[in-house]
């Protein structure tokens, strides 16, 4: 065929070229047409204006997941304030500057080796307990006479070291780092406990840490650090 | 087509009819009004054609044996605008801020002029919302309306009932009293106990791993932003649909002979 002229019925054409396919005004070597060419274009102009404002918005909205949270030592008192043989409540900032909404009790004593079998080190010579139930969140209280921390909610009730007696709790209490600075004691951030008080990142209620739960709830990005071991 | 009957009223207050011959030249005021009022749809329709939809949505077709039940889905889209209108002006009064929230609804339900009966529409409401959606999923299964080729139509449905369902769950917490409060925080960890992906979900609607200063407002934007735009987007493709595949006959409603036409236009 003499390059350049019209075949009998064009739409037959598979030549690659748009000259070989008889387009009017085909350049030379030419394969893309122009039609196709604006349709990519402006679809893919579309894209990217649409990416520029939602993908930023949108990072935006989850970025909360992702920022480690900052943490500070709160000061809750002196060593002479607790005891080894009973809790003493705490109220301590969790959220700071949203008023009632950003606070929680801590239930605070001194270690006491006779029933404290976890081991020791710089962190746990005070034990804050977590008012906060692992069933679904409640607050419990701690009750002196039965020396149970008992949940209102669901009736979740567990030991005097925050363990799980009985109820839809899955785990311990939480627990907080505590120092002891001088003769002030300080509370840190939050850790969660599997049922052999094995420490792990703090987790939400409802999230169990023994045998698989630990790998089904995993540790989070957006829970503060834990302090660094002196 | 059949003349609709005459009301039943006394012959001296039955509108006479024109006497052929009169009235024609003189144009009283009525005649004026009437007449702009039909000038100004007309214009509207000569540039829009919305006539065309607006009969082919409203005059349908539809089956023998429809009865109240078809009604509930109206009536739950009621219950969706009346939300959507109080809601609109309770957040003329609402501040999200974990400290002034509570005092904000305080001052709509004991100070504000029909605060308490505008808050309480919106907080009755949502039940009375909640309970005809129910009803009226029950009633398109029941009548087996989800058959085809209505099974996009359920899909969409389903859509509506969660996104019903997160305005219930985002809207309890708005009033900020120690109920709302306890009730966001539980109904967040059951989110948070689905495996993998829960923790990180949790963390996404508190904004972060405990309930921050943000998290009110959060749910405040999702609450009134968010899910109503995606509720009328959906609703706008439910009703689409409804008009495009019409209504069943109920069940016990059985198929006639040929020679009778089974349906009848009735306005819906």
């Amino acid at each position: 065929m003499v390059p350049g002229a019209v075949p009998a019925d064009k739409h037959q054409q598979k030549s690659p070229y748009t000259a070989g396919r008889g387009m009017p005004g085909a350049f030379e070597g030419e394969t893309v047409t122009r039609r196709r060419l604006m349709t990519g274009g402006v679809h893919g102009l579309g894209i990217a204006a649409t990416a520029a404002f939602a993908l930023p918005a949108l990072g935006f909205a989850l970025g909360p997941v992702f920022e480690r949270t900052k943490f500070a030592w709160q000061p809750i008192g002196s060593l002479a304030d607790f005891n080894e043989e009973t809790y003493v409540p705490r109220v301590i900032t969790i959220v700071a500057g949203i008023g009632e909404a950003g606070k929680s009790t801590a239930y605070v004593r001194l270690r006491n080796p006779a029933i404290d079998t976890e081991p020791e080190d710089e962190f746990n010579k005070v034990i804050a307990i977590s008012t906060r139930c692992n069933h679904l969140g409640c607050p419990v209280r701690f009750t002196q006479a039965a020396g149970k921390f008992i949940c209102p909610c669901h009736g979740g009730v567990y030991d005097f070291r925050g363990l799980r007696e009985g109820g839809p709790p899955v785990r311990p209490l939480d627990r907080f780092y505590t120092r002891i600075v001088g003769r002030q004691v300080q509370i840190g951030p939050r850790y969660s406990v599997n049922s052999q008080l094995r420490r792990f990142s703090p987790r939400d209620p409802g999230e169990p840490l023994d045998g698989i739960g630990q790998y089904l709830y995993p540790a989070r990005f957006s829970t503060p650090k834990a302090p660094p071991k002196n | 087509m059949p003349k609709l009957p005459a009301p039943p009223l006394p012959a001296a207050l039955q509108p006479k009819p024109k006497r052929p011959g009169t009235g024609n030249g003189k144009v009283g005021p009525l005649d004026q009004a009437a007449e702009a009022g039909i000038t100004v749809v007309d214009w509207i329709d000569e540039r829009t054609s919305l006539s065309g939809g607006l009969r082919w949505m409203m005059f349908r077709k539809v089956p023998k044996g429809t009865n109240w039940f078809y009604t509930l889905g109206s009536a739950a889209m009621f219950a969706f605008l009346s939300q959507a209108v109080t809601g609109v002006f309770l957040a003329m009064f609402y501040d999200p801020s974990p400290t002034r929230a509570y005092e904000s609804i305080r001052y709509i339900t004991n100070e504000a002029f029909l605060g308490e009966f505008v808050r309480g529409m919106h907080k009755w409401g949502s039940t009375v919302m909640v309970i005809l959606v129910f009803l009226h999923m029950g009633r398109t299964f029941f009548f087996g309306a989800y058959k085809y080729p209505r099974e996009l139509n359920w899909v969409i449905g389903v859509v509506l009932l969660i996104l019903t369902m997160t305005m219930s769950f985002t809207g309890y917490l708005l009033p900020f009293d120690q109920r709302s409060y306890w009730a966001t925080i539980v109904g967040v960890n059951i989110n948070g106990t689905g495996p993998l992906i829960g923790p990180y979900l949790s963390d996404f609607l508190r904004a972060g791993p405990e309930f921050g200063a943000t998290t009110l407002s959060r749910f405040y934007a999702i609450h009134m932003l968010l899910v109503p735009g995606l509720i009328a987007a959906m609703l706008g493709a439910h009703l689409y649909l409804v008009a495009k595949l019409g209504t069943t006959a109920p069940p016990w409603i059985k198929a006639e002979a040929e020679a009778e036409p089974t349906l009848t236009e009735t306005e819906v």
